[in-house]
């Protein structure tokens, strides 16, 4: 088998061909959000809003309604109902984070244990199944990944600065309570179209690994959104391939590239730091 | 600007959950003033910096800024918080610092124009950092980072500086280099408001002096920070201590400068 074999090989085949552009266009979108997760903290934020999804997908199984309507509507709920709790019962943001994401992750297994049979579409969205995605699948995803890209294109600058100096930002006038929202919207937006692919469990890693790889290797903001990405991108196109060939779950292979990446720079990151120590911090 | 003061708080009460911070503040501020705000370590300083600046609802009272709400003439006001509450790992430079300041100018979907780009480097010339513009603000000295704020400030603008702590741990140099830059915004007619625990700096380098403990205890000319007796009013009547002795660059982010006696 020469080169062009493994590479274009696993092409031939319609389900890797969606499967490479569902995983891609994931890792994009993960990539830009998660930028804005890691640097203001708000990773366990993803994870608790994926596995908020779980209810939704169930529900919609059960009513039979479009799964990523119920995911959506779940996610987004309980990114928001976060929110409130933490400001109203003047809780630690964590720990309301982890109260409803447990609570949620709960309704979500009850519900599911209660339908009779084995339901493999749902199994599918725990774990993860790219190749398992359809046509129908990718249009959707690719209209709300768009606009989770579009609307971070448009407020860039002021979802910036109100990331970096809350006050300050609001102080010049930026609604940045309404800010603080919609990011935790687009958090959840981001989970739904990546737990097809990736599955619940794992959409944290996508959020977190990539942007926090650009972190340890970038000084300015966009800097660590293109470094994220390209992990992103790499993972994505590298995984798939790790799966078909090893005949390993997909979405596991793509986490564990990011995961050996980021290995990588914070090796590189750490010596050159031990180079530059006469920095001041 | 109308002919009214820049900031009008009266019977202002302020503070976080049931804690008061603030009791019945009266304080008129006019335009041009340059203002230090002085009392002890939990007196109240920042959090009437955040009730001008609007980012603090008070429990009472009415707050006049700019003859309107804050809300309403945000884009006048520029904000600048204490050092010790900015995420100096955060991925951006001095120049994207700076330009953040134009952001709320610019608006939404639209990037910086001609006007932004020369606002930018206008205020980074200013407060002399031409050389340290791509630099990651994590990798300035402490006098370097306020300089970094201050042209921030600078590039939005203003009509009314709200600066938190502004001469906290840095080196003479740049205290009077801030300063300079800050009186000469004044004589332009726009309002500067700082709180500061540096009252060797207040007599010489401001002009009016607010000295509060949770009230006003006074408000006047800057010599006032000289009073003994306004002085054991304000702080408790705790011996203040004058000392010029320890001005230092590059501060620890833990370390705060006391120059009052605490308890």
């Amino acid at each position: 088998m020469n080169a062009f074999d493994i590479v274009l090989g696993p092409m031939a085949y319609g389900f890797m061909q969606r499967g490479l552009v569902a995983t891609l266009l994931v890792g994009i979108v993960c990539a830009v959000v998660g930028s804005f997760v890691v640097l203001r903290g708000l990773a366990f934020i993803g994870d608790a809003v994926s596995h908020a999804a779980f209810p939704g997908l169930v529900i919609a199984y059960m009513l039979g309604l479009p799964l990523y309507l119920g995911a959506t509507v779940t996610a987004v709920a309980t990114a928001l109902g976060i929110s409130y709790v933490s400001r109203r019962g003047g809780l630690r943001f964590d720990t309301a984070v982890g109260v409803l994401f447990a609570g949620m992750f709960a309704f979500g297994i009850a519900l599911f244990s209660s339908i009779h049979g084995y339901v493999a579409d749902l199994f599918g969205y725990l774990l993860g199944n790219v190749l398992g995605i359809t046509t129908v699948d990718i249009v959707q995803l690719t209209i709300l990944g768009g606009v989770v890209l579009a609307i971070v294109g448009v407020l860039r600058k002021e979802l910036l600065y109100a990331s970096f100096d809350r006050n300050a930002a609001a102080a010049s006038g930026l609604p940045v309570d309404r800010l603080d929202e919609l990011l935790l919207v687009l958090i959840g937006v981001t989970v739904v179209v990546s737990i097809q692919a990736v599955g619940i469990i794992m959409v944290v890693a996508m959020l977190v690994t990539p942007a926090a790889t650009g972190q340890l290797l970038a000084h300015r903001f966009w800097d660590l959104v293109r470094i994220a990405i390209t992990v992103s991108v790499v993972a994505a196109v590298s995984g798939l391939y790790l799966s078909y060939y090893l005949d390993v779950a997909s979405g596991a292979a793509i986490v564990l590239v990011e995961s050996a990446i980021f290995a990588v720079a914070l090796l590189a990151s750490t010596r050159a730091r031990g180079l530059g120590q006469g920095v001041p911090a | 600007m109308s002919g009214g003061p820049a900031v009008r708080l009266s019977h202002v009460s302020a503070g976080y959950g049931n804690q008061v911070a603030l009791a019945d503040i009266d304080l008129d501020v006019e335009p041009g003033a340059l203002l230090a705000v002085i009392g002890p370590n939990g007196a109240g300083k920042s959090t009437l910096l955040k009730v001008i600046a609007g980012l603090l609802q008070p429990f009472g009272g009415s707050v006049v800024i700019l003859g309107g709400r804050a809300h309403d003439v945000a884009r006048r006001i520029a904000y600048v918080p204490q050092a010790e509450l900015v995420d100096w790992a955060f991925p951006v430079t001095v120049e994207d610092v700076v330009m953040m300041g134009r952001v709320a100018r610019i608006g939404i979907g639209r990037g910086p124009g001609r006007v932004d780009r020369q606002a930018v480097k206008d205020a980074i010339g200013t407060v002399g950092m031409d050389g340290l513009v791509h630099r990651q603000i994590g990798r300035l000295s402490g006098g370097q980072r306020r300089r970094a704020f201050l042209a921030r400030a600078l590039a939005s603008q203003p009509d009314l500086y709200l600066l938190d702590e502004p001469l906290t741990g840095v080196d003479v140099t740049t205290q009077g280099d801030l300063m300079t830059i800050l009186a000469g915004e004044s004589r332009l007619g726009r309002t500067v408001i700082a709180t500061t625990h540096d009252l060797s700096l207040v007599a010489g380098r401001f002009r009016q002096v607010a000295l509060i403990n949770r009230r006003l205890v006074a408000v006047g000319p800057a010599a006032l920070a000289r009073d003994p007796s306004l002085l054991a009013k304000t702080y408790d009547g705790r011996v203040v201590v004058f000392d010029d002795a320890h001005h230092h660059d590059d501060a620890p982010p833990d370390e705060r400068h006391f120059h009052e006696e605490s308890r």
